[in-house]
């Protein structure tokens, strides 16, 4: 049943930090001994690029490179976000090889609101909701074969998603 | 003790989707208490849901994502009665984790 007893590779014996070895204990995973499960880890969080303020900075940390605009990115926002505290945002894409996307809202304080890893047979698509601190660019990247492309959108935002 | 992580999985062919709630403030460190002192940024970092032993999705979380953050995505290879695992970690080193089956 337990799947992870018989995790092959024991290079992903992570040094988990107790509260996460704890919580997945008190989870009832049976407190059997198999080997620690690399949960989510904090070292993977690409600090540098969450502090950029511009969208060129933020893809330099993030991902080493320059984009070009391209139509096979879709980007799914709406025209004016009453609520700039939660805004409903998707993007999907038709390119292929597609290992990441990022989501970037060129008006808040830093710029880089979200990415993610998509890995092999994970589809080209994320649907998440972001703060927008007020009217701005929203840029969706997508990182397919190695090349950055991105689209981008306008949104109109009445309340800012800053508490303000 | 109750997660703060609820996921719905559901397989439909060779594809899995996922979405799923997870109940954190994710303060974003910019707005202000009533007595005018900055509420400190309290957000998650990252987010990784697991099949198979795999990692499938892997969320790299700003403050600029909003409190109670939901995600939605899918993924190939699931199928109805797998496990799938998702865990977090926030900037303060806080996390949880817990494990869901595919519908």
């Amino acid at each position: 049943m337990n799947e992870f007893a018989d995790a092959p590779d024991s290079a992903r014996r992570t040094i988990l930090k107790g509260a996460v070895a704890g919580g997945l204990v008190g989870l009832g995973l049976s407190g059997l001994p198999f080997p620690a499960y690399a949960a989510a880890d904090a070292k993977e969080w690409p600090q540098e690029a969450f502090k950029q303020k511009s969208e060129v900075d933020a893809l330099k940390a993030l991902y080493g490179k320059t984009v070009e605009a391209s139509d096979k990115v879709s980007l799914d926002a709406p025209e004016i976000a009453e609520n700039g505290a939660v805004v409903p945002i998707a993007v999907a894409s038709t390119l292929p090889k597609v290992t990441g996307i990022a989501i970037l809202v060129l008006e808040n304080p830093n710029v880089l609101a979200a990415a993610y890893k998509i890995p092999e047979g994970t589809e080209a698509a994320v649907s998440n909701r972001l703060k927008m601190a007020k009217t701005s660019k929203v840029v969706a990247v997508v990182e397919s074969n190695g090349k950055l492309y991105s689209a981008s959108k306008e949104v109109k935002v009445t309340v800012g998603g800053c508490g303000g | 003790m109750a997660s703060t992580i609820r996921v719905r999985a559901v397989a439909s062919g060779d594809t899995t989707e996922v979405q799923s709630l997870i109940r954190h403030p994710m303060d974003s460190g910019f707005v202000k208490d009533r007595s005018g002192k900055l509420i400190p940024a309290h957000h998650i970092e990252v987010v990784q849901f697991d099949h198979g032993g795999k990692t499938v999705f892997t969320a790299l979380w700003g403050p600029a994502v909003s409190k109670d953050p939901y995600l939605k995505f899918k993924f190939k290879g699931g199928k109805k009665g797998d496990d799938l695992t998702i865990s977090w970690v926030d900037n303060k080193g806080a996390s949880d984790s817990l494990v869901a089956k595919i519908q």
